[in-house]
């Protein structure tokens, strides 16, 4: 069965680009586009892989973040933080906060790929 | 040949001994006669003894003259030399008292001639003090930075005209003044640290034990303050001993601008940092799926090729925002000076004919045009400009005009015949200044860049004229600024007071203090009426300030006053204030505060003070305002010194003290003269015994006029 990826982000021009290399790549795509979305969606769909924007509408992606780790239900469901904010301490409050890998934008698609398959490994 | 004393008393000895021992023999032969019987022996031996006293009278008159009279009045004499030394003493009597009287008169040359030195020893002081002072004062005026020096206490003994404007801007009232407390301005609790800091710096022997910190102004701005600690010797520490900490010196920078400026330029860098990831990053995924899909639909593929338009629009816009916004930002950096364009024509003509060796002149110059430069950039493009026409296009003579279109000032750098191609003016632009003796990294378009300027080549076909247009910016005629800088420099403000250092307000309870070293509020008001009871009201304060004995007429609280009622006639013919005059001032409630912060530890003094404080207790209520200062009244002050004169009015006070009346009957007019009062009753106050604030209120109120209500 193939694993279940959500992507949370209110940007549709990264959207259209992630949710089809993730479709290409075989993956079952879902697409939130802000905080509380995300949450809804990660609670009824249960993904494996979470791509989380930082810069969200309702709720951002640190504390959508911290709510899924409090959670221990969804212990198994790892988080790739994607952001356009490249400040190192931004970087290690993801990680902090308990996200398993961080890609600061513009990314190459070929190490998202890469980085999805290693979490989901 | 001058005989001893010793040898005149013998000679004066046998003289007297002789003729007394001649006389005795007469008189004894003569009583001898008259036993015999004979009556012409007594009345002999009467003429004889007449002969006698008067011979002893004649003797003991000059030796009198000589020797008692004579030291006298060289006694007297001397006195008046003492008080004097330009007199001298008369030599009378004795040879001996004339000798004296020489060499008195010789130590009073000595002394004459030791105080004469005295005296221009001090004015030689006094004047290079005064000199010191008066440059002092205009390196104060000068200084760019601000600067406040106080003592530990935060006693302001010196500040300038630029730490004025900017710790009272927007406050409305004068915060900082001689010997007033910075902690109208700033936080104990800042200051306090910040001397800590200092202090063990200072402990420690550190070279620089300075410290810096950033804090808000009462009207909002921020400043940077660098704090310096003053060491000396403490007063009372008999100049030996260890060094310690005597006052601070505070340089003040006004960073709000600044501040803004940096966060202007960090949000323009952000934007296109931080701000260009999310594009970019669109852009890039984008991309990278058309690369690595070349199979994807054709409604797939046109939805990221759009995504690609959309955001290069963005990001392009982005840029071309950032890349204005920078612009601004260099122009706003460059240092332009304000000057006038004619100026800067003759300053080119010079240059430029120095340079290029060519005629150069001037032709309809517009003298009122100001304008932003860098000039010594902007000439550096003229000879560039002027030799490259010489050199490559056989150039002869030059002509510099100037006009303005409005928004710009014009000034053209013409000459006659050939034209030039435009990119030649093009490269001319770009290309670094390196000619005629000029030797610039930059470009004529950086120098234009820079300055906010432009440039062209035009040409009149009619006339064979061409010419390169300049457009460069507009300033104002600054004679507004300059009749500022007069003014304040016209007249040296009391601005710094060194004696304040060594003053210390611990040391005693106010009632304690010596009159003469508090630091006083004189003021006065102008009212409506006399019956502040029955609704009268302050339409004007004025107050200027005693410190440390002097009356500072530079610091100083002048204001009219709205009373928000009818303002009756008989009262503007007292005052002359008209109801016109009081359209659009402040009201009561919004004077106050700023009057008790002009008032703040001080001493306040007005003539017949109660009247005035009355008025201001009324308002306390409604403005939560309290004057709960102690007040001395320069009116019951003078009942006090003068108990038996009719009069204490001020202008009667001011006739007997010698002072000068001016300007009165404007509350400012009416406070100086109180103060100038006030000034002189303070020695007087101290004849009579009373030294103390405490004494001075006592004594006041126990006079009659204390009794008198409002």
């Amino acid at each position: 069965m193939s694993k279940k990826v959500l992507i949370a982000d209110d940007e549709q021009n990264i959207v259209i680009s992630v949710e089809f290399l993730m479709r290409r790549e075989g993956f079952e795509v879902s697409v939130a586009h802000d905080g509380e979305a995300a949450l809804e969606r990660i609670r009824a769909d249960k993904p494996d892989l979470v791509l989380l924007d930082v810069m969200m509408p309702k709720k951002n992606g640190f504390d959508v973040c911290q709510e899924v780790r409090a959670d221990p239900a969804y212990a198994g469901t790892r988080i790739l933080m994607l952001t356009a904010r490249g400040r190192d301490t931004e970087v290690a409050k993801g990680l902090a906060l308990g996200a398993d890998g961080y890609m600061t934008k513009p990314f190459s698609t070929k190490d998202l790929v890469d980085k999805v398959r290693e979490l989901l490994g | 040949m001058k005989l001893t004393p010793e040898r005149r008393l013998y000679i004066a000895t046998a003289a007297v001994g002789a003729f007394a021992a001649g006389l005795l023999w007469v008189a004894v032969k003569l009583t001898q006669s008259a036993a015999a019987g004979q009556e012409d022996a007594t009345a002999a031996l009467f003429v004889v003894g007449l002969f006698a006293v008067a011979a002893a009278y004649a003797v003991l008159k000059p030796l009198v003259d000589l020797f008692v009279r004579a030291p006298a009045a060289l006694a007297e004499e001397t006195r008046i030399v003492i008080r004097d030394s330009a007199r001298r003493v008369k030599p009378v009597g004795g040879v001996e008292i004339q000798a004296l009287a020489e060499a008195i008169n010789e130590l009073a040359g000595r002394r004459q001639s030791l105080e004469e030195d005295v005296a221009a020893e001090i004015a030689r002081a006094q004047a290079s003090l005064e000199a010191d002072r008066n440059r002092l004062a205009v390196l104060m005026a000068e200084l760019r930075q601000s600067v406040v020096v106080c003592n530990l206490d935060g006693r302001i003994l010196l500040y300038n005209q630029r730490a004025r404007e900017i710790l009272s801007a927007g406050v409305g009232s004068e915060l900082i003044g001689l010997g007033r407390s910075l902690y109208a301005v700033f936080e104990r609790s800042l200051i306090a640290h910040a001397l800590d800091q200092v202090g063990r710096r200072l402990q420690a022997g550190e070279t620089s034990p300075a410290t810096e910190f950033v804090t808000t102004t009462p009207a909002g701005r921020l400043l940077r303050v660098h704090l310096a600690p003053v060491t000396g010797h403490r007063e009372g520490d008999g100049g030996d001993g260890d060094v310690s900490m005597t006052g601070y010196v505070l340089l003040l920078d006004d960073i709000t601008l600044t501040f803004e400026k940096e966060n202007k330029r960090d949000a323009l860098i952000q934007s296109l940092t931080e701000g260009g990831r999310g594009p970019l990053g669109n852009i890039r995924a984008a991309a990278e799926m058309l690369n690595n899909y070349p199979d994807m639909e054709a409604e797939q593929r046109a939805r990221f090729l759009s995504v690609i338009r959309n955001e290069v629009e963005g990001l392009s816009g982005r840029v071309e925002q950032a890349s204005k916004a920078y612009a601004r930002e260099l122009s706003a950096r460059w240092k332009l000076e304000e000057m006038r364009g004619a100026d800067l024509v003759a300053f080119a003509v010079a240059r430029v004919s120095a340079r290029c060796g060519l005629p150069v002149k001037e032709e309809d110059i517009d003298d009122g045009v100001w304008m932003k430069v860098e000039s010594f950039s902007f000439l550096q493009v003229l000879c560039y400009l002027t030799a490259r026409l010489r050199d490559e296009y056989e150039v002869s003579e030059v002509r510099l005009s100037l006009s303005s279109d409005g928004e710009h000032a014009c000034l053209d750098l013409g000459w006659l015949g050939t034209a030039i191609n435009s990119e030649t003016v093009m490269n001319w632009e770009i290309e670094p200044m390196r000619s005629a003796g000029e030797d610039s990294p930059l470009s004529v378009r950086d120098v234009l860049d820079r300055g906010n300027g432009e440039m062209w080549f035009q040409r009149k076909r009619a006339s064979h004229r061409a010419a390169f247009r300049f457009l460069l910016p507009l300033a104002q005629p600054p004679e507004q600024k300059v009749a500022a800088a007069e003014v304040a420099r016209g007249s040296r403000p009391e601005y710094y007071d060194f004696d304040l250092f060594s003053w210390s307000e611990k040391s005693h309870t106010l009632d304690d203090r010596l009159l003469s070293e508090l630091d006083y509020t004189v003021f006065d008001t102008e009212t409506t009426g006399l019956e502040p009871s029955n609704g009268d009201e302050i339409i004007q304060i004025g107050a200027t300030r005693i410190v440390n004995r002097r009356l500072l007429t530079h610091e100083v609280f002048d204001q009219l006053i709205d009373p928000c009622r009818h303002l009756p006639e008989a009262s503007v013919k007292i005052h002359g204030i008209t109801p016109e005059m009081l359209v659009d001032q402040p009201p009561i409630g919004k004077v106050l505060p700023q009057f008790r912060a002009f008032c703040a530890d001080t001493v306040l003094v007005a003539h017949n003070a109660a009247f005035d404080m009355r008025f201001l207790q009324l308002k306390e209520q409604a403005t939560g305002i309290r004057f709960d200062l102690p007040v001395l009244d320069t009116l019951l002050l003078s009942a006090v010194l003068h108990p038996n004169q009719e009069s204490h009015r001020l202008e009667a006070i001011a006739e007997r003290l010698g002072v000068i009346i001016v300007g009165r009957h404007t509350a400012l007019g009416d406070a100086f003269v109180t103060g100038e009062v006030f000034l002189k009753m303070v020695p007087l106050l101290a004849e009579m015994g009373i030294h103390t604030l405490g004494q001075a209120r006592e004594a006041a109120e126990k006079t009659y006029y204390a009794r008198v209500q409002y």
